[in-house]
């Protein structure tokens, strides 16, 4: 199929109804209404339920019970909805069924405001729902990557019995790009052992996340972590740039680690030896390279566009061998390719340091920028 | 004792849609008669084997325990949202929720009023016992003026804690709503009336005709710290004039219906 211009969200949105998506359940919220706006239309047209919740409380549970009948179905939202979300995944990752979200993040905390952030990252990284859960996560850093990891999402989430975040930022949402879209999906057929469809004469099946006896919800609890050490082991995906060779490594997902390309490849215009590794799953966190990276480079550079959450994943990989400087914007405010161009340089020419905690560092440095 | 070869006429027996779990619930609570009302009229339309239950939180926690079909069991007050999203991906399918007054009237309110306001075609029965049961006897939405409860231990002082809220009432002024009345669980008389009312919550759904919603005054005596003959009557004497019987509403398409 031929590449199209395409908005971000727009392309999900499509993207996912090609890949078989059968409902959708939301709620309107900016930077990420235009996905719902779009497949307001087009369910409708192929038949298949769309419904505006009275709120993202509403929109998730509605997700829980349409993924009970073992139906590919989503939601999307940005922050603050994600966090009223955050009860409901808890309940869907309780009940091992599967499930896609997509968060549109920006500026926070509180309402903050539209513009493009990186906030969510601990939130749905490392939890933000209650009790022993994870989540697996994707972060594209483009528009056609969004469109390609939102098949994958699909696939993922029916494969493991996980819910899957696409984890976007506000610029990759609003922004408009060339991409391919996947041709139509037929809608699935199969009706998975576990689904809810009525027993039609047949065994009953229960649903719940309820457990009122420990060891058997420990029992659960060793299963889900199991499952987890599988997707750890199979499903952990990131990019590689200019790696070959480099004797510093830039650290960045999403719009931050393709803002970071560019100082990337300023800085090796100049002959610097620096490379990038974009994790496009952010979880599972891909360890193993950074640890392979680790044993090979002088120092790395965290870059976020928030207060450096990634950066404390970075650190427990490399654990203090090597130094690891950050470089985040907050609140919504992008950085620009020189700002991080300019922490290479310092990163190169600077004193590197093992100890102190690289935030303290950027937080000084910060200080006398936006004071 | 004269035995004769005339067989017995059987005239009462367990709904096989309700299996044989030990009951959990208190002796002298209601959720046992509704949960057998419901298991009834599944089983008298033949739908036992095409419906998904959505249980709630509460002491009816574990309904499914005692339902012999397809349940899931939903977060606190989502209940109404869990089963939208099962009933618009299998609209074929007779789909209800079965919530308590804690869990729907309060913080389940946004869940039940955004299913009512768009006609989900779903079933509710809602038991309203004027207490939260599971926890342990706390103020609810329902807590009648002045009723002592562990959380209002001189007395629901509405001046301070606000006035029962009628749900049955408040859910009828929405247009999606085609069936809402309010019943009672205190009496024999009460009991068949309340079945008819289900039947009729039930069909409702399956003829497609909109939102459908039966409110069931139901006794908790372990809480109100009374015997159960005793919690029957204050259900007639104090529940009743708060929350009286009725149809609230009953859209012209349902008024048709011949149940």
């Amino acid at each position: 199929m031929a590449k199209e211009l395409i908005k971000g969200n727009t392309a999900v949105a499509e993207a996912a109804l090609r890949a078989g998506l059968e409902a959708y359940f939301g709620y309107p919220i900016t930077p990420q209404t235009e996905l719902l706006e779009h497949l307001s239309a087009r369910m409708p047209e192929l038949g298949r339920p769309f419904v505006q919740a009275e709120s993202e409380l509403g929109a998730i549970n509605m997700v829980y019970g349409a993924a009970c009948t073992g139906k590919r179905v989503m939601t999307s939202s940005s922050s603050p909805g994600v966090s009223l979300m955050m009860e409901g995944l808890s309940y869907i990752a309780g009940t091992e069924i599967p499930a896609v979200l997509v968060d549109v993040v920006r500026g926070g905390p509180g309402l903050g405001n539209i513009a493009p952030a990186q906030g969510d990252y601990n939130q749905i990284v490392h939890g933000g729902g209650h009790g022993d859960y994870h989540m697996i996560v994707l972060a594209p850093a483009s528009v056609q990557e969004a469109v390609d990891m939102t098949g994958l999402a699909f696939d993922l989430a029916e494969k493991y019995r996980y819910i899957v975040t696409i984890l976007l930022d506000g610029s990759i949402g609003q922004m408009m790009e060339p991409a391919e879209l996947p041709p139509m999906q037929p809608l699935k057929t199969d009706v998975p052992d576990w689904a809810v469809r009525g027993t039609n004469g047949g065994e009953k099946r229960v649903l719940t996340s309820i457990n009122l006896d420990p060891p058997a919800q420990e029992v659960m609890n060793l299963r889900l972590m199991k499952r987890w050490q599988e997707i750890e082991q199979n499903e952990v995906r990131y990019k590689e740039y200019f790696l070959d060779d480099a004797e510093y490594v830039v650290v960045g997902f999403g719009t931050a680690g393709r803002i970071a390309l560019s100082a990337v490849r300023a800085a090796r215009e100049k002959g610097i030896k620096v490379g990038l590794l974009r994790p496009i799953t952010v979880a599972p966190f891909p360890k193993d390279i950074l640890e392979e990276l680790t044993g090979k480079v002088k120092a790395f550079l965290v870059v976020e566009m928030n207060s450096g959450m990634m950066l404390e994943d970075v650190r427990l990989v490399v654990r203090g061998r090597k130094p690891v400087e950050f470089f985040g914007r907050m609140g919504g405010v992008v950085p620009f390719p020189d700002e991080i161009l300019t922490e290479i340089n310092q990163l190169v020419e600077g004193l590197l340091t093992t100890e102190g905690h690289p935030r303290d560092r950027w937080l000084a440095r910060l200080e006398k920028t936006i004071g | 004792m004269v035995l004769t070869d005339t067989p017995a006429k059987l005239v009462y027996e367990r709904p096989e849609a309700l299996g044989t779990t030990v009951t959990h619930y208190c002796p002298g609570c209601t959720h046992g008669v509704a949960h057998r009302l419901v298991a009834e009229v599944l089983e008298e339309m033949s739908e036992v084997g095409n419906t998904i239950g959505v249980a709630s939180v509460g002491c009816s926690v574990f309904a499914y325990n005692y339902f012999d079909f397809d349940f899931v069991e939903a977060a606190h007050g989502r209940a109404p949202a869990m089963a939208t999203g099962i009933k618009r991906v299998l609209p074929d399918k007779t789909v209800f929720t079965y919530q308590g007054d804690g869990d729907l009237a309060s913080i389940g309110m946004g869940e039940i009023v955004g299913a009512a306001s768009r006609g989900e075609l779903i079933t509710v029965v809602f038991i309203n016992n004027a207490n939260y049961g599971m926890t342990g006897g706390q103020m609810a939405p329902t807590t009648l003026p002045g009723q002592k409860t562990t959380s209002s231990p001189t007395g629901r002082d509405v001046k301070r804690q606000g006035y029962p809220i009628q749900t049955a009432e408040l859910l009828s002024t929405l247009e999606g709503s085609a069936y809402i009345v309010r019943r009672s669980l205190h009496n024999s008389r009460e009991i068949r009336r309340a079945k008819k009312a289900i039947r009729t919550a039930f069909e409702v759904q399956k003829k497609g005709l909109g939102f459908a919603l039966v409110e069931l005054l139901s006794t908790c005596p372990t809480n109100w710290h009374l015997t159960p003959v005793e919690a029957r009557d204050w259900i007639e004497e104090r529940m009743m004039p708060v929350f009286p019987l009725g149809d609230y509403k009953i859209s012209s398409a349902v008024a048709d219906l011949k149940v």
